[in-house]
């Protein structure tokens, strides 16, 4: 019956370490904390990329985003060189001949959709708002997984009919409409009047692209058909900044595309980046995001992110397991004498041999389970903590900042592997460091061990 | 029929280039059923004499024949088995394990037992046997230190006893004792001996090897003298 000698073991050796209550407990501290601290970092680890996957993916798995970027300072300075004195406007980003090209070149896509987006104050009555104002057309939302609180959104006939009609995202609508029903009512973006004919659902901001650190945040637009967009706007744009106007005329601020296989997006993101190098020429106006290589960077970043904690985790284990091989020596010294017994006794080199190991192991062991139980503590700390660091350390001023948001977006997720890995670690720890105390306690000389004091 | 034979033992200890003969080549025998005091004074070779007896050790030479088995011949686990199954320890400071209590004392030479170590109920009835036969049927979960220095000793008797040992190895069993708690514990022992069972007493006080039947004198690492006391307690 070795279960039962087993489980005899285990219970004598649980006897010995309920002796010394403190000395244990203070023994396993080392253990409690590493299990502890590899939970919890990989439970904030999991939740950071299961929030950044889904950012990712609302960006949509099978889509290529198409950007309009602003090329560095010097290229547009030799633009303009030679005419200096004259108004220049700088032209730079994505054509309508662009997409054109895409749309009619590409046989991997099913579907596409381009939009200008100027950031604008919108206004009713005295609320205003800074709002991003997108020209589009009706496959936007569904491209962006956007949904329709109220109303309906921009369909083909608005763009034909160049319509004067508008969309307001959930931010838009409850910061200049908070009481009324926006539906049926004008809001009004630099000199023009729109007729809102429906209200977004709100959405989560999707991942960061592009090099900007905030992702799109989509409940601050306004949508109004792309036609529109350019008979009311045009292509180019005055901004006021520090005293000067600035101008800038952009056709099309981005456009998406959607492919038909998963498979296709990459290989169709080179063509398309391919195919606009050469209508493009030198001018870096432009860039070409794959939220699907997003996700496979983010996946490698956690990789990284893993290998990090868990070389950390792994020397805060190694730590405590010196600990408790320390202290096991020390105990196998205090214990020389009833060692000394025991072999007189009966008992075999491997009896004392299994006899310390198996009290270091239930010593790791038990650390391993008191620090599993903190880990899935965690998610719950952390809650504590942000509420805490909201009220106590972050004022209000700086509630929007990218630091404060990151922190408080986090939700640590408990990486169910973990748990048992983390066990199974602890439990290893507790044979690899108790081997030699355990041994240097058999090779005692039984007449030395009965002799001692 | 013996128990026991020492056939020209000897043991040495090499401490860098100096040789210490402990012993220089000892024989005796002893008979099943046997009652010996060994004495002497310290040096004389009586403690190495007790170790070798008590396998806890292998002599430089000669043999020591212990119920058919050459206990200088057998490997390291052999000689625990041999400890744990033919010989039964008294000492003379107890040496029980602080932690357990009594019954759990007198139970771990059966934890050591190589072929069934599980505790079935015979070996419970055993044990409980044993500690009313010391009278201690009544402090069966006392820890050591809850009990006088003769109680403690009655528990190392009944450990002694569990496996059924052949022989019975005293070393001072009344060494710490007072004279009243020596002569309960010497009672203890000399019924043991009437019950057949072979005792080998270490000790200096003529007054506990006056109860054995008889006496070996070590000195020098050889035995010197052996005698006949008249026991007391003989009829």
């Amino acid at each position: 019956m070795p279960f039962a000698n087993t489980l005899r073991t285990v219970r004598l050796a649980l006897k010995s370490l309920l002796l010394h209550k403190l000395r244990s407990g203070l023994t396993m501290l080392g253990i409690v904390f590493g299990v502890f601290s590899v939970i919890a970092m990989l439970a904030i680890g999991e939740g950071a990329s299961a929030q950044a996957q889904k950012q990712v993916l609302s960006l949509g798995a099978t889509n290529i985003i198409v950007l309009t970027v602003k090329p560095p300072a010097d290229s547009q300075q030799s633009q303009n060189r030679g005419s200096s004195r004259s108004m220049q406007v700088p032209a730079y980003g994505l054509l309508r001949s662009d997409y054109d090209l895409l749309v009619s070149t590409l046989p991997t896509i099913s579907g596409a959709v381009r939009m200008r987006e100027i950031l604008s104050e919108a206004q009713y009555l005295q609320r205003t708002i800074n709002a991003r104002l997108v020209g589009s057309t009706t496959e936007y939302a569904e491209m962006n997984h956007l949904q329709m609180l109220r109303g309906r959104f921009l369909s083909d006939k608005d763009e034909a009919d160049m319509a004067n009609v508008a969309v307001l995202g959930a931010e838009t609508a409850s910061t200049l409409f908070p009481l009324e029903d926006p539906i049926g009512q004008t809001v009004q973006v630099r000199t023009h009047r729109y007729t809102i004919i429906g209200v977004m659902r709100s959405r989560t901001a999707s991942a960061a692209i592009g090099g900007s650190m905030s992702g799109q945040d989509f409940n601050k637009d306004i949508y109004i058909p792309l036609s529109t967009f350019r008979v009311r706007i045009g292509d180019i744009v005055f901004t006021r900044l520090s005293g000067t106007f600035m101008a800038e005329q952009v056709e099309l601020s981005q456009i998406t595309l959607k492919v038909r296989e998963m498979a296709d997006v990459v290989p169709t993101s080179e063509v398309v980046k391919e195919s606009l190098r050469k209508s493009h020429g030198s001018k870096a106006d432009f860039d070409v995001v794959v939220p699907l290589e997003l996700l496979r960077q983010a996946d490698q970043i956690r990789h990284i992110f893993n290998i990090v904690l868990g070389s950390i985790a792994a020397i805060s284990l190694i730590v405590g397991g010196i600990g408790i091989m320390n202290i096991m020596l020390a105990t196998v010294t205090e214990r020389t004498r009833e060692i000394g017994i025991r072999r007189a006794l009966g008992a075999r080199q491997r009896d004392i041999i299994s006899q310390f190991l198996t009290e270091t192991i239930v010593l790791a062991g038990s650390g391993g389970l008191i620090g599993i139980l903190l880990g899935l503590c965690t998610p719950l700390a952390f809650e504590g903590l942000k509420g805490i660091v909201n009220n106590f350390v972050l004022d209000r001023s700086s509630g929007t900042s990218q630091m404060s948001k990151m922190f408080t977006e986090m939700d640590p997720k408990i990486a169910w592997w973990s748990l048992p890995v983390a066990f199974g670690i602890s439990v290893g720890i507790g044979i690899i460091f108790g081997i030699y105390p355990a041994r240097s306690a058999a090779m005692m000389d039984p007449i030395e061990a009965l002799r001692h004091e | 029929m013996y128990a026991a034979r020492l056939i020209d033992l000897t043991k040495f200890y090499y401490l860098g280039d100096n040789v210490v003969r402990a012993l220089r080549g000892v024989s005796a025998d002893f008979p099943q059923g046997d009652f010996v005091a060994i004495m002497g004074s310290s040096g004389s070779g009586k403690s190495t004499l007790l170790n070798l007896l008590g396998a806890l050790d292998r002599p430089t030479s000669g043999q020591y024949i212990l119920s058919g088995y050459d206990v200088g011949k057998l490997s390291d686990d052999d000689l625990s088995q041999i400890r744990n199954r033919l010989i039964g320890f008294i000492f003379q400071s107890y040496n029980l394990i602080p932690q357990y209590t009594v019954l759990e004392n007198i139970q771990v030479p059966l934890h050591y037992r190589i072929d069934s170590r599980n505790i079935g109920s015979a070996e419970m009835n055993r044990c409980l046997d044993l500690a009313s036969r010391v009278g201690l049927g009544d402090r069966l979960d006392h820890r050591p230190f809850q009990l006088s220095g003769g109680q403690q000793q009655r528990v190392a008797i009944a450990r002694a006893l569990v496996n059924d040992p052949e022989i019975i190895l005293a070393d001072e069993p009344t060494g710490n004792l007072d004279s009243q708690t020596e002569k309960e514990i010497m009672d203890l022992l000399t019924n043991l001996n009437r019950e057949g069972r072979t005792i080998i007493l270490v000790t200096h006080e003529t007054s506990v090897a006056k109860r054995a039947r008889h006496q070996i004198v070590m000195k020098d690492g050889l035995i010197h003298s052996e005698g006949m006391f008249t026991t007391e307690g003989e009829k």
